[in-house]
Order: structure tokens, then sequence, then C-alpha cells
């Protein structure tokens, strides 16, 4: 490790720190229906849709609009990519995807997943890139945002049942939050050298006298809002390691703040809409302690470099440098691992599958933990409330009253639902990686013998069900199987979470707001911060330590004595 | 009565019933009971132990069957043994806290004997009743209960007059008057007339009594679980089923290089770490909390109103009785110039010679106590000059001279004087502070003043302090006029007060505390206490209150002690704490329990695991069995904790926090650290393993 590592690293947190707070308070006043500028645009949306964003939705009809929109966009996606050979804007002539892979990448992009298991450039044409992708982009992360605020009303009023309007919701967000962020930020790619283009792919003659096929496309915009909606979806197939993808340090530190920065802002979001400031804080600092932890882990274990690699000859100081880019580096890989597996963005500027054993058990953990730290747009702070809830719970028993939230008691409903919510990850992420390790079928496409290959079966399964669509790789996902589970653990990772979270939502509007007192403890101070780290650690990530300790842990004890598989 | 601030509601004092936290009796039927309790009908209500109960039979079939194939079976056979034990110790534990409830039933049940009472045919003859069995009695008949009856079931004194001793219901055996009307009129049956005769028209129906209803709450017969109880069940049970799943899958994902885990060790690891130290306790937790307020003479009807009283944010307490002893007591003598302090006390004592008043013995007491003056026997030929309510003034004539003393007015009118300003000064200081001043005289000479205060009870300001750092506002109910109010609220510290109160602003206040989204609690005793009392969230109605009152509240203190609220919230308190306390520990547990079981289970395919065996545990079967042996021991060693409580100590919410977090949270971590050390220590000292 060496200062201008962390001092890299320091930086981009530095301006994540910076930036959410007033990203923060901007997104509670467009939650709150305060920003107009651009009021004509949303009327439209509104009369095309017969819409009124003043009338407010109980859980069961927002949930309700929520899953049709997502029904509707999956079924839109689907077509397109399965019609992508016979619509028009495709150069390369690509043709449509298979059944299995459509269903697996129109899941994936619905449920602000994607996991990709073909590659852009080959698999994708331009039409299906802007109009399939791009606009999943910002649909799936509107919905993420609009499920976080619908929760925090909840929190915030006492006895009500009107969570706000969706429809209202998705259009604010998406055209005061996402569009304008995803334009500056996409006008600052481009001018950092990342491809907005149409043309067909460049055939270039190689120095040797070999020909050479360039992608191109309209990459620089979708990749702004790949990583500020958490989506992480590579234009190109090798993600933001592609250099025209992410060509240098500086714009590898625009998309790694991209990545961080509206997961973070929406904690003090949840601040300003619970009217306390202090309580966004305390999940900020949570998140930012995770983060901070997860990126000095990873960051040593890399900097450590791999032993075989080592007594082969390598030169330690430079680390472990195998499936990373040069031009980031160990430091900037170990952060950008980090930042893409905790807030559940899923792109990559290294490969994961070439990390050392302990650098590639963090960024599984992270989404082991339940994308929560900092999580997606949106699904992190659902998420993270969750855990409150529970911390609550467990803890608040403590001080000798039953457990409450911001006034809100918390009773076995909450708790309930709070367990149903947190009880997905486990089940589809232990439950298809076991069925997985012993199905031939399934087997076959793990490259990997001995620990590493179980590593590689379980990180698949938890990017899906964690709906973070990070690549370890080493495992060949585009089959039947491969695509079908994983599918499956897209959608109930995403779905089977939020429908709890909403009833939640419901029952938690519903109760009334007690006042607090010196007797209520208070959850915005160190303790309570120290608390849900804990409680997170427990109920999110003891399960996942017998599979852990059977994939990097042995993985990391076996190298150690120079064994390899 | 004793009100020291450093009252821990897990030391039962002043009962009556109660005794040593285990029992020979009461352990020898737990562990009968714990054996009847392992149906499985029964268990399934209690997922955890259910889980272990069903998994332990597994483990014993395969024990079984590996030894009728000639198989090594001595390994499952240990594990199925402890696997055993922890769901009897789960079983125990619940089995004993019911114990000791069932004991106190007992002695309940043995004043519920079969009464015969006289049923009266007409309302106007008492000479005409016929004998009827309490069982047939049906509510609204009317009964006469005469010196020596017992009083065959609840009821409403509606006519008559009598003395009852309630030593059945309450262990007080000074006998109470109850009589018709008025707040004392309610009777409990099983309760024995000891003179005069009453007429009750029965409330209650055969079965539903105060003591049936008394005989079932402490039995645990009708024990419901509590909401709380419920939510933390379901977390019990979603964590159940996170090990479910990560044990299930061991299976497959232990295969992919090597074998999987046999049965029982999966068993094992599923066992150790499920929350079964909790699952085993909660309910005991429960039974225990119910248990303490009995002891502690209060009866709650559900565990509902227990847990609401944790809860509270507002006490409502009365004044008088509660926070001031209820009786005005003199706290002063003041001279008119020119006469000393001691010739008023003097003067004081000897004109209250004859008073029988309390505010009369008060001065004889206060002048013994600060000027060490004896009262001397009431002479020979002395004229008592008794109060009237026209004179107010009273007094005793004797050879020496004639003593006087009544209200300040009154007394200089008769004397036909002015109130010199110096005494005026003193008079209005009095007033003002809430006390009463009275004057004194000796042969129709003004000697001075005698200061009557409202006294509070010593230790309630520090008691107030306490419910203040707890978050517990508390609320002074007094009749008396503002100003007094005021004074009064400020000696005893309490943080607001309600002066010249109707029922109507009680019940009005109430409300309004709940609407900005507090919990009141409040004491009362009298009918027009039942609104307020139903309205407040825990309502904690006096046992010789009335018959409404009782209805009304969701707590009956059997004492008559209203001071006692504030006890009752911290036993809620307790009860609540015991179980976050409980449930932190049990789960903090896991994380040792991994580092003994994981390294063994994995040892076989990579030898490497063995790093994590920290605690260098001998082999892989004693690391195994350690665990699962500290797992069950843990649940006995827990009993006592679970029956008793964890101490509460009133301090502000995050300071509490703090601290049991340390204890249990931290202490859950490392406890099972050195525990399965030591047990694998001594199993392979045994050479078991």
């Amino acid at each position: 490790m060496t200062a201008i590592g962390w001092a890299q690293i320091a930086l981009i947190l530095g301006l994540v720190v910076a930036t959410a707070v007033p990203l923060g308070r901007y997104t509670a006043a467009v939650a709150a229906g305060h920003v107009t500028f651009l009021a004509p645009v949303e009327r439209l949306f509104y009369a095309a849709g017969g819409v009124d964003p003043a009338r407010g939705m109980g859980w069961k009809a927002y949930t309700l609009a929520m899953l049709a929109s997502n029904a509707v966009g999956f079924l839109l996606l689907y077509a397109i990519l399965r019609l992508q050979g016979v619509l028009p804007l495709n150069p390369e002539g690509v043709g449509g995807q298979s059944a299995w892979l459509a269903f697996n990448t129109a899941v994936s992009f619905v449920t602000n997943t994607n996991w990709q298991a073909y590659s852009g450039e080959s698999g994708l044409s331009y039409l299906s890139q802007m109009t399939g992708l791009t606009v999943q982009n910002f649909i799936s992360a509107s919905t993420g945002i609009a499920l976080a605020l619908a929760l925090s009303r909840a929190f915030a009023a006492g006895a009500v049942k009107d969570l706000g309007n969706y429809w209202a919701d998705l259009v604010r967000i998406t055209l005061y939050l996402l569009l304008p962020l995803a334009l500056l930020l996409g006008l600052l790619l481009v001018a950092g050298g990342v491809p907005q283009s149409l043309s067909p792919y460049i055939q270039a003659t190689t120095l040797e006298g070999g020909t050479q096929t360039i992608p191109l496309g309209p990459a620089a915009f979708q990749v702004a809002i790949k990583q500020l909606g958490t989506n992480g979806g590579g234009f190109f197939g090798v993600n933001s390691a592609y250099p025209f993808e992410n060509p240098t340090p500086w714009t590898n530190l625009l998309q790694c703040w991209a990545i961080l920065a509206i997961p973070f802002a929406l904690a003090l979001t949840f601040g300003h809409i619970v009217r306390d400031i202090r309580q966004g804080w305390a999940l900020f600092a949570v998140m930012m302690g995770f983060v901070v932890a997860g990126v000095a882990i990873v960051y040593a274990a890399e900097a450590g470099g791999n032993p075989l690699h080592i007594a082969a000859g390598v030169d330690p100081a430079t680390g472990n440098m195998e499936g990373k880019e040069v031009r980031f580096g160990v430091a900037l890989s170990a952060l950008w691992a980090v930042a893409t597996t905790g807030a559940s963005n899923g792109s990559v500027n290294a490969m994961h599958d070439s990390f050392t054993p302990l650098g590639g058990l963090v960024p599984m953990l992270m989404i082991q933990l339940g994308e929560v730290l900092p999580g997606g747009v949106g699904s992190g702070l659902y998420g993270m409330l969750v855990f409150v809830l529970l911390a609550v719970f467990v803890a608040g028993l403590m001080v000798g009253r039953t457990p409450e939230y911001l006034g809100k008691k918390v009773g076995a409903k909450e708790v309930k639902l709070a367990m149903l919510a947190v009880l997905i990850l486990p089940a589809f992420i232990l439950g298809f990686s076991a069925v997985a390790a012993v199905l031939p079928v399934a087997t076959a496409s793990v490259q990997d013998a001995g620990p590493h290959g179980l590593s590689e079966l379980l990180y698949a399964y938890t990017s899906g069900a964690g709906n973070n669509g990070s690549a370890f790789g080493g495992l060949t996902a585009d089959t039947p199987w491969f695509n079908t589970t994983i599918g499956l653990a897209m959608l109930f990772g995403r779905y089977g979470v939020i429908v709890p979270v909403m009833a939640i939502a419901r029952a938690i509007a519903a109760k009334p707001k007690l006042a607090a007192s010196s007797g209520t403890f208070p959850t915005h101070t160190p303790l309570f911060i120290g608390l849900l780290a804990g409680v997170i650690l427990i109920l999110g990530g003891l399960q996942f330590m017998p599979a852990l300790a059977l994939g990097p842990v042995a993985e990391h004890l076996v190298l150690a004595t120079g064994k390899t598989f | 009565m004793d009100s020291s601030p450093a009252f821990h509601p897990g030391e039962a004092r002043r009962t009556t019933r109660g005794g040593a936290l285990l029992s020979g009796p009461i352990v020898r039927r737990a562990m009968l009971d714990a054996v009847v309790k392992l149906d499985p009908r029964h268990l399934v209500r209690n997922p955890v132990i259910f889980v272990t109960e069903v998994v332990s039979i597994l483990v014993t079939v395969l024990a079984v069957r590996a030894a009728a194939l000639g198989e090594a079976w001595a390994f499952q056979a240990g594990i199925a043994l402890w696997l055993w034990l922890t769901v009897l110790f789960a079983t125990f534990a619940e089995a004993v806290a019911e114990g000791r409830g069932r004991a106190q039933a007992e002695s309940l049940r043995r004043a519920r004997t079969e009464a015969q009472a006289k049923l009266l045919l007409r309302t106007d003859d008492r000479a005409l009743w016929l004998p009827r069995a309490a069982t047939e009695l049906r509510v609204g008949d009317l009964v006469l209960a005469e010196a020596g009856d017992l009083i065959p079931s609840d009821g409403e004194v509606v006519e008559g007059i009598a003395s009852v001793n309630e030593a059945a219901v309450t262990g007080e055996s000074a006998p109470v008057i109850r009589e018709s009307g008025g707040d004392r009129s309610a009777v409990t049956g099983g309760t024995l007339v000891v003179s005069d005769w009453i007429v009750v028209r029965i409330t209650a129906a055969p079965g539903s009594t105060f003591l049936d209803r008394m005989i079932s709450l402490v039995e645990g017969a009708s024990r419901q679980k509590t909401p709380n109880e419920i939510a933390l069940d379901i977390l019990l049970a979603g964590m159940t089923i996170f090990f479910l799943i990560a044990v299930a899958t061991l299976v497959g994902l232990a295969s992919w290089n090597g074998q999987p885990p046999s049965v029982a060790v999966l068993a094992a690891l599923l066992v150790t770490l499920i929350p079964t130290t909790i699952g085993g306790l909660l309910s005991a937790i429960g039974i225990a909390g119910m248990d303490r307020l009995v002891r502690f003479n209060v009866l709650a009807t559900s565990g509902r109103a227990v847990e609401a009283a944790g809860d509270v944010d507002v006490l409502l307490l009365d004044k008088t009785g509660t926070i001031t002893l209820g009786n005005r007591q003199a706290a002063g003598f003041i001279p008119v110039p020119g006469v000393t302090e001691r010739d008023v006390a003097e003067a004081a004592v000897l004109s209250s010679l004859a008073d029988e008043t309390p505010e009369g013995r008060s001065i004889l007491a206060f002048a013994r106590e600060r000027y060490g003056i004896e009262a001397p026997a009431l002479p020979e030929g002395a004229r008592v000059i008794p109060f009237t309510a026209q004179t107010r003034i009273s007094g005793l004539d004797l050879p020496q001279g004639g003593y006087r003393k009544g209200a300040v007015d009154a007394l200089v009118r008769s004397l036909g004087g002015e109130v010199p300003a110096e005494l005026r000064a003193a008079v209005d200081r009095i007033a003002r502070a809430g006390g009463t001043p009275l004057a004194v005289a000796k042969d129709g000479r003004l000697l001075g003043a005698i200061e009557l205060k409202d006294i509070v009870k010593t230790g309630m300001r520090a008691r107030f302090d306490a419910l203040r750092r707890m978050g517990i506002r508390t609320v002074m109910v007094t009749g008396d006029n503002r100003l007094t109010a005021a004074a009064i609220a400020a000696e005893a510290g309490v943080d607001d007060f309600i002066a010249e109160a109707t029922p109507e602003d009680k019940l009005a206040y109430i409300r309004k505390a709940q609407a900005e989204g507090r919990l009141v609690a409040m004491a009362g005793d009298g009918t027009n206490d039942a609104p307020a009392l139903a309205q407040a969230d825990v309502g904690l109605a006096m046992q010789t209150g009335t018959q409404a009152a009782r209805e009304a509240g969701n707590m009956v203190d059997l004492d008559s002690d209203p001071t006692k609220l504030i006890e009752v919230v911290e036993i809620g308190k307790q009860l609540l704490i015991t179980r976050g306390a409980l449930t932190t520990f049990s789960i903090a547990n896991d994380v040792a329990k991994y580092f003994a079981i994981l390294p063994a289970i994995f040892v076989a395919s990579y030898p490497e695991l063995g790093a994590l065996n920290v605690m260098g545990l001998a082999s892989p079967e004693s690391a195994i069995l350690s665990a699962v042996i500290f797992n069950a021991l843990i649940i006995v060693a827990l009993v006592p904790l679970a029956l008793r409580g964890v101490r509460y100590v009133p301090v502000g919410a995050a300071a509490l926090l703090r601290r049991n977090l340390l204890i249990y949270g931290l202490g859950g971590v490392a406890a099972p650290f050195l525990g399965i050390k030591i047990i694998d220590v001594i199993l392979v000292l045994l050479g078991i393993a």
C-alpha cells in the first residue's frame, strides 16, 4: 500500500461525501415536489398517463403501479432483444438473442442488476443498447429510488396511509435527478475520451499487418447512467476495464464517484424526509464504515501480492497486478471493487476472478451483507432500513421499552416482513449454489477446480440475487441453466425484497408517531452506528460463513501453503 | 412506607408469598414436567426448540442404526444425548417458571373453599334467606354475609358495613372496612367477614371471580404470548430458517471438493447456530415477569399490560398517600415577639393533649422530637374543649391555664384582637408553601402559630429524579388549589401537576398526553377514577377500591399502595431488558461456535482450515461435542437470570444500552470461547475425546 494509493482513494470518497450533502437535500426537494424547472415536461407525462401527481397512493396501489410498469418494461425489452436482428440501427448486423439469454438479460436490466451473459459489442445492436438497456437503466434506478422515498415517508408522519404517488416519483426522479446528472457526466466522459457515436465498428490494420475490429457506439451517455443508477451493465464486454469505456484515471475518478454518489446521498435524503438529518448521517456512517474497511482489506490483500507469483520471481512491490489495468493500479482497482459491490452497481474496472482470495472475498461479502453498503440507488436505503428495524428490535428491548424507530413501534408484523426480506439473499444464493455445485450441467461451466471454482459459482448467484450484476469471471454463464437460475435469483432478489418492504412501509405508516424521551434510545449516536454495523454483520453475514469458509477462506489458507488445484 | 430509591424490582420485598428462586420441590416437579413438555404438539409453539427436537430424533435414529449395523456410533450417540439435553433444559426452564407460579396458585386455591351462600329472597328482609352453593350464584343475586361467613363471590356491598379479612387475596391479615356506597364497596369472593354484616350484590359469574382469574394468571394457564414475545418468536424462527438454509446447503457446497459432513455433524452445527439459548428461555422470562409482579402483590390482567408498563412515558400520581404521607403534620412553631419557640411548643402540646386526630398526634411527636417535650398524661379534672366546625378551635382547660389552638382567624377573633404583623407574615408564608397555619393561645394570649405541612415522603425526590432519567414524566394530581399544588410539586420534584383536579381533568390530561404520542400510567381507586383508569395505557386499581375501578384498570394492587406504580414500570422494563439481553447474548454466541465447528467439519477436505481453530481444541470430535455441550449448558446456567431478571438501573436509555450491549453483546461473543475451551479440556481429561 502506498500513500499515493490512499490519497487517490481518499480523494474519491471525499468527493462522494462532499456531493452527498447537496445531492441529498436536492433529492428530498425533488421528492417533495419542490423542484419544478421542467414542470411543462412533467405535466406532459401526467397528461399522457392520465395521472394526478398530487393524489397519494396506499401501499397496494403504489406497489402494483411499480410492478405493472416494471412488467411492461420487461416485455418491451424482451421483445427488442429477441427482434434486434430485424430492427434498425444495427450496423454490425447482430442477430436476435436466444429465448434463454433474452429472458436473463431483460430480467437483469429491469431489476437494476445488469448481469451480462452476453458481450455488448458482439451481442447487442445500437438500438438495443439505446432504447432497451439505457431506458431500463433510468427506469430501474428511478423505481428503486421511488420505493425508498415511499418507505422514508412512512417513517416521517404519524398514522397515514398515503405513501406518495408512484408515477410522480418516477417522473420527477428521472427528470430532475437522473437525467441532468447523466447529461453532465456523459459530457464529461465524452471529454475524457469515451466514444458517443453511431458509426459502424472500425476495421484497423495493425503494425503486424493483421486486421483489428475496434468497436464503437453510443457509449458515453449509457456509461454515465450505468454508474449513476448503480446499474453497472457495460456497453462493452469487459465493462469499465475497457479503454473506450473508461480511458483514463480521470474518467475512472468520475465513474467511481458516480457509482457511490446517489446511494450515499439518499441516506441523507432519508434524514431530510424524516426531518432529522442526524438519522441520515448515522446510516451514512455505517455505509461508509463498511466501504472504508472493505477497501482497506482488499487494498492490503492485493498490494500484498500473490505468494505464488512472488515465489516465481515477480517483484512483490507491484502487488497482485493480474487482471488489473495498469492505468488504474492496485489502489483504484481495490476501491472500485468494493464500491461496485457495496453499491449494487456491478461494473468492474478489473477482473475480480484474478484478485487474491481475500481480495475476492470482500466484494462477495459486500453483496451478501444485503447490498446496503451503500447499496443500489433506493434499494440500498430501503434494505438498510430493514436492517435498522431488526437492530432496533433486538437491542431496543435492552433499554426496557418495546422497540421503536423514529417514534414508530416495531412489532410482530414489521419483524416478520423484515425477516422475509432478509431471508431472500441466503435462500437464493446458497440454495442455487449448493445445487449447482453438484449438478454436472452447472459444474461444466466452472473454469477452476478447488475452492476458487466454488467461489466463481457462489459469486455468480451472489451477484444475481443481490442485484449486483458484476461477474467474478471464470464462469460460462450463457447456458440455459445459468440464464434461468440466475434470472430467477435476480427476480426474487429484487421483488422478493420489494414487496415485503412495501408492506413494511404500510405497517409503519399506519402507526402513530410517538414522542421521544430520554427513555427512548437515540438512533444517531456512534453506539447505534456500531450496533447497526454489528447486526448487519451477524444477521446479514453469519449464514454465509460456512460457504465462504469453503470458498475464499480455504483458498487463502491453501494458497499460503503453495498448493494449487 | 419504605420508599428507598435504590429499590430493584427483582428483589421482592414486603411480599406475602414468595420464597427462594429455586426450591427443591419446584425443581423436582419441574424435572418431571420438562419430560412431559417434550410432546411435539406442545413444543411446536416454540420453533427453535421444536427444530432442535426434530434434529435430536434424527440423530438418535442414526446412532441406533449405526449401532445396529455395527458401525461407529459413540460420537453420534454423544451428539444425540446432548441435543436431547438441550431440548430438556429448555422445557425445564419453562417448567421451573411455571412451577413457581403454581406454588402460589396452590395457596390461593386453598382460599377458594366451597362456600355456602345465604341467598336473600327479598331485598328488604335479611331474615329470609336460603342456603345456596357459591358456584350456583348468578350475577345480580343478593347474598347476606355475617360475621364468620366467607363472602361467596365477588360483589358490591349494597347494604351494611362490616370488617373483612382479605388475607386470602392480599396476604394482609388486618381486617378492612367494607361498606355500601363510596369507594370501599367492593368485596372479593373467598374473603372472611370478621364482624357485623353486609348485603352483597354478586357481580361475577361462577368461575370468573377475581380469585379464579388470579389463580389462572399465576398458574400461567391462560397465558397468551404477548405482542412483543410474538415478534421475538418470529425473529427467532427467521434466524432458525437462516441457519437451516446455511447448514442444508453445506451438503452441496462441501461436495464441490470432498465429502459432505455427516448428518450428526451438520445437526450439531445447526443446533449450536440457531438461537436455542433465548428460544429455550423465552417463555420462562415471560412467566417470571408476571410472577415478579404477583410476588409484589400486583396482578396484571395480561402480559400485554406488563409490557405496556415498560413503555410508559407519563406517570399520573395522586398527591395524597402517594407523594405525601396523606396527613398534615406539624413542621414548625412560630412565636410572636417576646415569646420563645419552646413556649409555643409547650402550649401547643398541652392544647393538643386530648386531640386524637393525626394532626394533633403529629404536634406531640414533633415537640418531643424537636424540643424533647414529653406530653404529660391527661390530668384529672381537665376540661376538654372539642373542635367543632363552627368554632374551629379546640383546647384544654387545666389548673395552670386554658390552652387553645385553632384556625388563625377564628382563634384571633375569639381573643378579640388583631394578628401581629410578624405573625401575619409567617402565616402567609406557610399558606403559600402549601401548609396550614394554626394559632396557639394560653389564657387568652396569642403565643404564636403551628405550621402544619403536607409532608412529602422521604426519598420521593430521588425516585422522581430516577424516573426522569428513565425518560418518564411524573405528574401530581391533587384537589388542592394551584398555589398549594405548585409548592408541593416543587418540593417533591415532580415535572407537572394538575391542581383542583376533577376526574374529567385527569381523563382530559391522559387523552392529551396520548394524542402527543405518550403512554400514560395511573393509579386509582374510586368509581370516578374508572374512566381515567380505562383510558390510561396502564391503569393500576387498588384492591380496596370500587368494583368499577378494579374492572377498568388492567392491574390491581393488592396492597392498595399507589406508589407501587413506579415499581410496576420498573418490572415492565426489567422484563423487556431481560428478553433483549438474552437474545443479544444468544446471537453473539454464534461467532465462537463457528470458530469451534467450521474448522472441525472441513478439516478433512482442507487441512489448512485448521488455522481457524483459534481455541486450539483437541480434535474435530471434541470441538463439535464441546460446542454442543456448551450450547446446552448455557441454557441451564442462565435459568436463574431468566427467572430473576436482568438488574435494572434507572439511567437514560443510551447509558443503559451501552451497558447491556457491553455485558450481553461483547460478553456473548467472549463467553463461549472460554466455555467451549474449558469443556474441551475436560473432555480430554476424561478421555472422552
